[in-house]
């Protein structure tokens, strides 16, 4: 970016990637986080994807202690936080060495030499410093002593060097504020805010932000930092905000909770990355709601279980193993066909894995992990603004048809940022919870369906319709317990049949027509990568479309009939291809594996080639052949 | 939470249509006839009463009662329990369980709903053997239980029921067994406890247990071996026929309690102990009593209500929505915002 606007000043990119990275003390997170707030002020759309350890304070210095912040922004509409950094600034030795190749050939390369001391660089294994051996010779460096000039500017506070140093992040955010000509102003108030109680912190603070700002102006002149100013981006009117997937899965629910008119009781444990839902909901009291933080997974689940039978709307949530851990219980609520959301917040796995990084693994787990015949509905956000859309549909189906429903999100999502278009309540359509409040035959019938196939919601207290329910086959209509032969197969198909009968909307496409060549069909947070490369493709004139599934189980009506409208069907996504899986039991259609396991979401251009590979025979393209029926497909070198 | 409307009720009200499958001549069926008999003696009102249940043979009592009941899965009552306290504290609820079910795959769930003080009465159902799944050693086993599990004796140590739950932090601990008739005033006492009321009662399997109480439970001789505790009455025990001529006294020196002859009714004399059922030192005291050299301690051992934890809840949401408006519109719009102009905006491509 950088070069690029050098060589041409007057042609502005219509995007930029842009990389912080540091040691995980150095407050990468924060630093991207406000970049992140003032980019979406500036009016810019904006896709985000913080990468941190999973040790709070991993030593210093370490290469396992790298943390960093990527964003893409631009003045066209954004789905990723971008392949490759534009601008990489890197705090320290490790962090250059961690993320430097990931750096566009020509990018700029901000570096703190006031880290590099030989301890620093002995740690980040680095025999001979990367400033001096002409390693870095293919991009732009700017290298100078942030360190001192952060100490420098916040002389005057009176502070220590190792607090002084603490500024050294805001010395940076000043620094790519003036780079692409942003407005100090609300930093400033956040600063402000967030020290009220340390004005001189504050004050140290801003200083450094300034001085970076101030510094901006002199490298200029010196060396290749240009300003580049990105025109905001043309988006529909209305009000506007940044939002994580974690926030929008918590105002989703809210949300869910009063067009079912009723409390929401959420139990949860902690865990990485759910437990952010957790936080958020424990501040919302006043939407009544009960936050309760249980003694492990399964008490959350089950006191949530325990609420739903009292006449609220429970919800729980976790990531992997804690989900492994509410399984039984999952199949409690399908018995008793009490509401229940379960929210999955997807990282690697298995075991703890990788439990900062961000997975699709766990849809096998959620479509097919319980014990016996357990059918239970299956939602997926595609980005954090869809978590909000998803969270009130998982509660919707909850209510409306009385099951447990898992929302899958995952540690992408949850942590990432993006420019949120603020919806109006008003314009969801309610669907209030109904109980029964006196017998529903000659004598109470707790397990007499609707013509959705519901049971009747009854909250212990209303007067005389007492009745028990269990985990136990119980028989049909009375809800006694029952193992006769016949009564099992009944039931069994009755909540096979009530989930298959959830109604979900058609599926859409996404980009692309039904019918033709190719169609890259996904789900959850590959959207972003998936939606650009198809764009990409069909910008080059490929005949492929972009399917993107919102409802995991059941499936929308028309998908078997979709699929089969295209000569191939290649599915992405990161696991080891079990939504594929999941295609081909349902709609025998010849779905093709692409897999990522890294812990890093898809890059557009690996998705391009893997695009590529079925248009060979066109002149010019670069892409492999690929043979049909191939068990495999031949993927793109996804961990080079 | 609203003071409960006393209700006109029998013990046939109590009764389901449902048949009752135990094993013939079951501790269980005596402690049911016990429950249904004193829920009528406390008013409580069938539509507001809760049985929840884990897994096992004692789990199955709420089918049994005319209530609202929910048979739950093994071990997770106690949170399923909390989370139906949560929603409505009006609902009276019991929890029933047994030694496996509750101190075994459940015995965190039961540390935790009693150290958070959830108001509910929890009868634990101890039997010292798993019975549903065929007689194997339990966790309150006596070493040695012989048992499909362990056919040369059960080497692991019991745990002590009353001692666990003392130690989870219980504001009540009760101690009965299935056919005592002093059972159903254990139970009012746990009823009107406001909190979580511990209540073991000793449950004779028949089965794959049997009679592994009767050293203290056989009416004969029982006056020897049970001491019934009365909150404000000296702690005596012996032949009820010739009266009371042993009692239990404290052991200053030794920080123990210790077993004291009674001459002529004056107890005083001979330095027993007045119960004093908020006393926690002496209520470890009593649990950790080693039957043998000892009585069995019965009846209301501790009692001494805390704030529960369904009130703490309500008092922290209420704190916490104080002078905050639910407006949804508003709080999805909150934060740093900025508006795109109609005569600006575009939709996306």
């Amino acid at each position: 970016m950088a070069t690029q606007a050098a060589e041409n000043p007057t042609t502005a990119p219509d995007a930029v990637v842009v990389r912080f990275a540091g040691d995980s003390g150095d407050g990468m997170q924060l630093t991207g986080g406000q970049f992140t707030l003032s980019t979406a002020l500036a009016g810019n759309d904006l896709a985000t994807f913080p990468d941190f350890p999973a040790e709070i304070r991993a030593p210093q210095g370490t290469l396992f202690g790298v943390s960093a912040f990527q964003i893409n922004f631009g003045s066209r509409e954004i789905n990723t936080a971008g392949d490759a950094p534009d601008v990489l600034v890197a705090m320290n030795p490790a962090a250059l060495k961690v993320n430097i190749a990931a750096l566009k050939p020509g990018g700029l390369v901000i570096i703190d030499t006031g880290e590099f001391t030989k301890r620093n660089l002995d740690k980040a294994k680095y025999d001979v410093s990367p400033l001096d051996d002409g390693s870095l010779a293919k991009w732009d460096v700017l290298a100078f002593d942030i360190s001192a000039l952060t100490i420098e500017a916040v002389k005057p506070f009176g502070l220590g060097n190792k607090d002084a140093l603490r500024s050294k992040n805001m010395w940076t955010l000043g620094l790519a504020l003036w780079m692409f000509d942003r407005d100090r102003g609300p930093i400033e108030d956040w600063l402000k805010a967030k020290f009220k109680n340390k004005p001189e912190i504050a004050d140290a603070n801003i200083a450094a932000l300034n001085a970076g700002h101030a510094y901006g102006e002199t490298a200029e002149l010196s060396g290749p930092l240009h300003k580049v100013h990105i025109d905001p981006v043309k988006s529909e009117p209305g009000l506007y905000r940044t939002i994580t997937g974690a926030e929008a899965i918590s105002l989703g629910l809210v949300a869910g909770a009063q067009l079912a008119e009723l409390p929401m009781f959420f139990g949860g444990y902690p865990i990485t990355p759910a437990s952010a839902i957790l936080h958020h909901l424990a501040r919302l009291k006043e939407f009544g709601v009960t936050t309760f933080q249980a003694e492990d997974e399964i008490a959350a689940i089950c006191a949530s279980i325990g609420a739903s039978y009292a006449g609220q709307l429970g919800v729980t949530s976790s990531s992997g193993p804690g989900i492994a851990l509410k399984t039984e219980a999952m199949g409690l609520a399908i018995m008793t066909e009490l509401p229940l959301v379960i929210v999955n917040s997807q990282r690697g796995g298995p075991s703890t894995g990788l439990p900062t990084k961000t997975e699709q693994s766990d849809l096998y787990q959620a479509v097919y992990g319980r014990n016996g015949d357990a059918p239970m509905p299956v939602v997926s956000c595609r980005s954090p603004g869809d978590a909000f859309e998803c969270a009130i549909e998982a509660c919707r189906i909850a209510v409306e048809y009385m099951t447990p429903v898992m929302l899958l999100t995952d540690g992408y999502i949850a942590n990432a940022a993006e420019p949120w278009k603020v919806p109006d309540p008003a314009g969801y359509e309610p669907f209030p919870a109904k109980f029964l409040t006196e017998k529903n035959g000659e004598e109470l019938l707790p397990y007499k369906r609707d013509g959705k196939g519901a049971r009747p919601w009854i909250k212990p207290g209303t007067p005389d319709l007492m009745h028990r329910i269990g985990g136990i086959e119980k028989a049909v209509d009375t809800g006694h317990i029952d193992y006769a032969p016949d009564n099992h197969q009944a039931m069994t198909d009755a909540r096979v049949a009530k989930v298959l009968g959830v109604k979900v909307p058609d599926q859409e496409i996404d980009l692309g027509e039904a019918g033709g060549k190719l169609a890259v069909v996904g789900w959850g947070s590959t959207y972003g990568p998936i939606h650009q490369a198809v764009n990409r493709a069909r910008r080059k004139g490929l005949d492929v479309s972009q399917i993107h599934v919102r409802h995991i189980w059941p499936l929308p009506g028309n998908l078997g009939e979709l699929l089969k409208s295209y000569d191939h069907v290649l599915v992405p996504e990161m696991n080891t291809g079990q939504f594929k899986t999941v295609l081909r039991d349902q709609y025998l259609v010849d779905a093709q594996p692409l897999t990522k396991t890294s812990g890093q979401p898809f890059a557009i251009a690996e998705l391009e080639d893997a695009i590529g590979k079925y248009f060979d025979d066109i002149p010019g393209n670069e892409g492999g052949e690929v043979a049909v029926n191939e068990a495999q497909l031949p993927s793109p070198e996804l961990d080079a | 939470m609203n003071a409960p409307v006393k209700i006109e009720t029998t013990l046939k009200d109590w009764e389901t249509d449902q048949e009752v499958r135990w094993c013939p001549g079951c501790g269980d069926y005596a402690i049911l006839k016990a429950v249904q008999r004193t829920l009528p003696q406390l008013g409580a009102d069938p539509s507001n009463t809760v049985f929840i249940s884990g897994i096992g043979c004692s789990s199955r009592f709420p089918y049994y009662m005319e209530t609202y009941g929910f048979h739950t899965i093994h071990g997770r009552a106690p949170a399923i329990a909390t989370g139906v306290k949560l929603a409505n504290p009006d609902l009276d609820i019991w929890l029933v369980t047994g030694d496996g079910d509750g101190l075994s795959i459940g015995g965190n769930h039961m540390m935790h709903v009693l150290r958070r003080n959830v108001n509910m009465q929890i009868m634990l159902f101890n039997n010292e053997i798993y019975g549903l799944t065929k007689g194997q050693a339990s966790p309150t086993s006596r070493e040695g239980t012989k048992s499909p599990s362990t056919p040369i004796g059960s080497y692991d140590r019991p745990a002590n029921p009353c001692a666990f739950a003392l130690g989870s932090g219980a504001r009540f601990v009760g101690r009965g067994f299935d056919v005592s008739k002093n059972l159903p005033d254990v139970l009012k006492a746990a009823h009107a406890h406001q909190g979580a009321a511990f209540i073991e009662i000793f449950q004779n399997c028949i089965v794959y247990n049997k009679d592994v109480f009767e050293d203290f439970a056989a009416p004969k001789g029982a006056g020897d071996r049970q001491l019934w505790l009365t909150h404000g009455e000296p702690m005596l025990f012996g032949d009820p026929k010739t009266g009371f001529d042993k009692g239990i006294a404290l052991d200053r020196d030794k920080m123990a309690l210790t077993v004291v002859d009674v001459a002529d009714g004056d107890w005083e004399a001979a330095g027993v102990l007045v119960h004093d059922a908020t006393n926690r030192p002496m209520a470890h005291l009593l649990v950790e009593m080693p039957f043998g050299p000892f009585p069995m301690a019965l009846g209301v051992i501790y009692d001494d209500p805390a704030p529960t934890f369904e009130a703490a809840v309500i008092e922290e949401r209420s704190r916490a929505s104080a002078g905050k408006e639910a407006n949804l519109a508003k709080l999805l719009g909150k934060g740093q915002t900025w508006t795109v102009d109609p005569s600006e905006g575009h939709p996306t491509d």
